[in-house]
């Protein structure tokens, strides 16, 4: 039986360009070149190992964006991902987390999977929440910040590093994974790939496709209502403290002041 | 007007390639560049990513195990690792250099033998033409092939060879008849282990210094005659044909570094300030950088149409193959010269990476034929 492995890849502004926001307050798509968010790589990569040990998997990549997250998709179809699905539908503009983990659950049910491998973090958004909602959502086990992922017979594995220590999971298929940054590193797309990216399969779905009415996502739909957007004030000089014998006494001062301690 | 008029652009998966191969170059090429240099030696770091990556030969077809990678695509690999690190771009360079004689006259069992294992980054491939008393005028080559039965033995030295002692193979151009000059020069392959090669200590060079030169020494090696690439005689005209080719891939390092050079300056003219302001705010400044991007680009548009007539084989490949090496160049020479000039007395210094890149440019209007000799090419082949 083919083990379906389903990554989740986001299309954002590239985290290197000047990001803004457009007069809506959603994601100016305008300014900035789009990308496929880097950590979203490390999913792909992940899911590409997982194929290249199996005698039988397929690796579809599912994104729900704009137009232009086509790109997101050529990009992970030329790493080597099998096919790739695209929904994408005018009302799903400014979808906070919860709306896109309702969009996504119902692209993954109709595509059906064994394993979805999510990245860590979007780099715009970077909420890092969204596996564990697409898991509850799909009523699945979730094995989220994986550092090191292995599919084996009906398990999914996986090594979660915390800060105190290190965790051994694991959990029947199917399940939601999602995987650090330190999973490994994401291969380049070669020549052959890019050319074979071409004619790999990419399905288009829209809200009718997926049976979700319009005031179920977008703005509408959306839990989090974006009010105002402030820029983050620019960082200050630190404060000097000249020792002159009471150095201890003016730091611990400062730290007070700061509520520190 | 419409945005899906397809002339004089590159196609969406040339556009890929070049996203992929500059992503590469900047995270695991461009580290090691000035090392690389400081130190003389080679670009390990550099063949290890292109071989991982599967760009290390894009130009080997499919049929022999390889990436298939048309003219243009690979040009591009070639310009935009030359961009990160001049010496690291011959690697993907001289093995078409080095492969294209094969490529283009070799017998399928040659192809099969020796692509294969320069497909999978197992080997490399050098190309060996100049000689000590033989530059310009390569036809005067004296290394000297003498049949023995099935056997040619071989004998003379080979100078200038790029990669030499790296490579595992090498394509060599030996008189087999000096009576009829030209006509009477013959192209084989040489392995590195045939008994009797051997290498002179590597050359101290100007720039690529990253890049190996040595001389090779042939001293009665003796290797078995389907060696030979093509029919007896042909291997001058074989070494020209596949210069035509890759002197366009010369444009492409040329273009490459040039790139990387105008883009340090550019970066570094908004961040330096003089008399209160940043110096790119100087129209004198401006000008400057306007001239450097404006030959480039029309340096790139040629190269770019040299390579597809590359691709094709078109009749004035010739042409365009010198013009396209001449004048990418002479651009990537006047082009680091002014990016040292925009970086002041800090350009002149080892702690910016323009002053390599003008190293580096100077050699790109001296191998594959020197500047005047591709006028002289062009001269003779004019449109
Ligand atoms: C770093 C490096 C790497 C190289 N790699 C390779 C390699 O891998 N394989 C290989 O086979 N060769 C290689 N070469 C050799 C290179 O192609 C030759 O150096 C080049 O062809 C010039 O030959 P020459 O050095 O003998 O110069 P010469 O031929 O002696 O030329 C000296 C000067 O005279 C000029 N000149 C000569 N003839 C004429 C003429 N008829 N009209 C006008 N001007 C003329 C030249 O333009 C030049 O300015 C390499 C060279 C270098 C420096
Ligand atoms: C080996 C060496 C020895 C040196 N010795 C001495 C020394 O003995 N004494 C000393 O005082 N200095 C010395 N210097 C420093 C040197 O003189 C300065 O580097 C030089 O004057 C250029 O200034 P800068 O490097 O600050 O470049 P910048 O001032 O940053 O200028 C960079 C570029 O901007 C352009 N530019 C800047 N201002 C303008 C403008 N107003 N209009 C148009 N273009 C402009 C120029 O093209 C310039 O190349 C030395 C430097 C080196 C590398």
């Amino acid at each position: 039986m083919t083990l379906k492995i389903a990554v989740c890849v986001k299309y954002v502004p590239d985290a290197t360009g000047d990001r803004g926001f457009a007069d809506d307050l959603t994601t100016d798509r305008e300014a900035v070149d789009g990308l496929l968010s880097e950590l979203d790589e490390y999913a792909v990569e992940q899911a590409l190992r997982i194929s290249e040990e199996s005698d039988d998997a397929e690796v579809t990549v599912v994104t729900v964006g704009p137009d232009d997250a086509k790109d997101a998709l050529r990009k992970a179809l030329s790493m080597g991902a099998d096919k790739a699905v695209h929904v994408n539908d005018e009302d799903i503009h400014g979808s906070d987390v919860i709306a896109t983990s309702a969009i996504l659950a119902k692209a993954l049910e109709k595509t059906g999977f064994d394993l979805v491998v999510c990245g860590m973090a979007s780099t715009d958004g970077t909420m890092g929440v969204l596996p564990a909602l697409l898991a509850e959502r799909l009523n699945v086990p979730q094995v989220t910040l994986l550092s090191e992922l292995s599919v084996e017979g009906e398990l999914v594995k996986g090594r979660r590093d915390g800060d105190s220590a290190t965790e051994l999971l694991e959990a029947p298929l199917p399940a939601v994974v999602s995987v650090t940054d330190q999973s490994g590193e994401a291969r380049y797309p070669s020549f052959k790939g890019i050319m074979a990216a071409k004619k790999k399969p990419v399905e288009e779905l829209d809200l009718d496709d997926l049976d979700i009415d319009a005031d179920e996502v977008g703005l509408a739909g959306s839990w989090t209502l974006v009010d105002a957007v402030a820029a983050r004030p620019a960082r200050t000089q630190g404060t000097i403290v000249t020792d002159e014998g009471d150095g201890g006494k003016q730091l611990a001062a400062f730290l007070a002041t700061q509520k520190f301690i | 007007m419409g945005k899906d008029f397809d002339l004089y652009r590159p196609s969406e998966e040339h556009d890929m390639l070049r996203e992929s191969v500059r992503a590469l170059a900047e995270a695991k090429i461009a580290p090691f560049a000035a090392a690389v240099d400081e130190e003389g030696r080679f670009p390990q770091e550099a063949l290890d990513a292109l071989v991982a990556n599967d760009l290390h030969a894009v130009h080997v077809p499919e049929a022999y195990g390889g990436a298939g990678a048309d003219a243009l695509a690979t040009v591009i690999v070639i310009e935009e690792v030359a961009r990160v690190c001049g010496s690291s771009s011959l690697i993907p360079a001289v093995n078409k250099l080095g492969s294209l004689p094969v490529i283009l006259s070799g017998s399928e069992e040659l192809k099969a033998k020796y692509l294969g294992p320069l497909a999978k980054g197992d080997a490399m491939f050098s190309y060996a033409l100049s000689e000590p008393d033989a530059g310009s005028d390569a036809a005067g080559m004296k290394t000297r092939a003498v049949r023995d039965g099935d056997f040619w033995i071989l004998n003379g030295v080979k100078r200038w060879i790029t990669n030499a002692g790296e490579s595992e193979y090498y394509t060599v151009m030996a008189v087999t008849d000096p009576e009829k000059r030209s006509k009477g020069i013959s192209a084989f392959v040489v392995e590195k282990s045939d008994e009797g090669v051997s290498f002179g200590a590597p050359e101290k060079k100007l720039g690529i210094k990253g890049s190996p030169t040595r001389e090779v020494y042939f001293d009665n090696v003796r290797i078995p005659a389907d060696r030979m690439i093509g029919a007896e005689g042909t291997g001058f005209a074989t070494a020209m044909k596949t210069l035509d080719h890759t002197r366009v891939t010369i444009a492409a390092q040329a273009i490459g570094i040039a790139q990387g050079a105008l883009d340090y300056a550019k970066g570094y003219v908004k961040e330096r300030k003089q008399f209160g302001k940043p110096i790119a705010d100087f129209q004198g400044v401006q000008f400057m950088l306007a001239d450097m991007a404006m030959k480039l680009e029309a340096a790139r548009q040629l190269t770019y149409a040299a390579a597809a007539k590359s691709e094709r084989v078109d009749g004035d490949l010739t042409f365009f193959g010198a013009a396209a090496k001449c004048f990418a160049s002479d651009v990537a020479m006047e082009v680091t010269i002014d990016a040292v000039q925009l970086l002041g007395g800090y350009g002149y210094t080892r702690d910016y990476p323009v002053e390599r890149m003008m190293r580096d440019a100077k050699i790109t209007q001296i191998y594959e034929g020197t500047n005047q000799v591709q006028r002289i090419v062009m001269a003779r082949n004019l449109p």
